[in-house]
């Protein structure tokens, strides 16, 4: 039991953070617009949630000028994607260790 | 300590997340479906064109100069385009509504881009055929394009679409190979596959 909850990344705690990164494993970039349409959040939430992940080393930013706006990319990390399949199997691995109980 | 419902949460909405925002899912059948009624209707007309101006006179009172037959073909298939994209658009419209998604997200102009590549080549392909005197072969080329066409959107979409683009190549390389029945191959093509297909994802999506 214990050896699971050392998996569970405390990165991916928040509802946000989790689906971010989900939206990162899928998709080589996405642009902050499109992260905040998917996620229906406020822009300062998501940049603060997008902070954390980028603090912990797991999403890259690239910003960018299109035209006179600034655009802002992001991309998962190859350290990002490991932590989060980590943190995926850790889940799954919980929840067949439960059903068996 | 999280409760196990929390843990099922969380898995269910990774996977749906992973799902929306690399594909766009709310194509309606239904407008497949019509839009190949349109193509055969179309088709029927172009048939009137072609081999029975005398009924097609009769029933409309256009009397139709054989020189200008060909004008007539592309003013009858650029209805069915306006036709069948018009209906496409209103109907997924609705159905991204209703199932609360937006409709003109990234997902949606991937899906686009991707899907107008092989389909602009293939209406300037076309265009040049007539203009260099292939005019007959407008009919399989245009096919064997939106087939590729709908290949590759099927990464930014229902994966379905797919098998619909393979059999759309597939009828397109037999007319052209055939060398005749071009309009009948092309009623298959555009209307009967079309039909099929939107009727499939109509039950299979949502009923």
């Amino acid at each position: 039991m214990k050896y699971l909850l050392n998996n569970f990344d405390k990165a991916f705690e928040s509802k946000i953070r989790l689906g971010v990164m989900s939206a990162l494993m899928v998709n080589e970039y996405l642009d902050f617009n499109a992260l905040k349409e998917l996620m229906d959040v406020t822009d300062g939430n998501l940049a603060s949630h997008v902070k954390a992940l980028e603090k912990a080393g797991y999403v890259m930013v690239k910003k960018q000028f299109v035209g006179r706006k600034p655009n802002t990319k992001y991309k998962a990390t190859a350290q990002g994607k490991k932590a989060f399949e980590d943190h995926l199997n850790a889940l799954e691995k919980l929840l067949k260790e439960r059903k068996n109980n | 300590m999280q409760e196990k419902t929390d843990y099922l949460k969380d898995i269910s909405e990774i996977r749906s997340m992973m799902e929306r925002s690399s594909r766009f899912i709310s194509l309606s059948g239904l407008s497949g479906v019509l839009a190949g009624i349109y193509a055969l209707l179309g088709a029927y007309l172009a048939s009137l064109v072609l081999y029975r101006p005398d009924i097609l006179q009769q029933l409309t009172g256009i009397q139709i100069n054989v020189q200008y037959a060909l004008f007539w073909l592309f003013g009858i298939a650029f209805l069915i385009l306006i036709l069948a994209i018009g209906t496409g658009i209103l109907l997924t419209t609705k159905r991204a509504k209703n199932q609360g998604l937006k409709v003109w997200d990234t997902t949606v102009r991937r899906l686009m881009i991707n899907l107008m590549i092989p389909l602009v080549a293939g209406g300037i392909f076309s265009l040049i055929l007539v203009y260099r005197g292939f005019g007959m072969m407008v009919a399989p080329v245009t096919m064997i394009f939106y087939g590729l066409a709908l290949v590759n959107a099927s990464k930014y979409t229902l994966t379905d679409i797919r098998y619909l683009g393979l059999a759309e190549i597939a009828v397109g390389l037999l007319a052209a190979g055939i060398g005749k029945y071009y309009l009948l191959c092309w009623a298959i093509g555009f209307g009967v596959l079309h039909i099929v297909y939107g009727t499939i994802m109509y039950f299979k999506y949502e009923k």
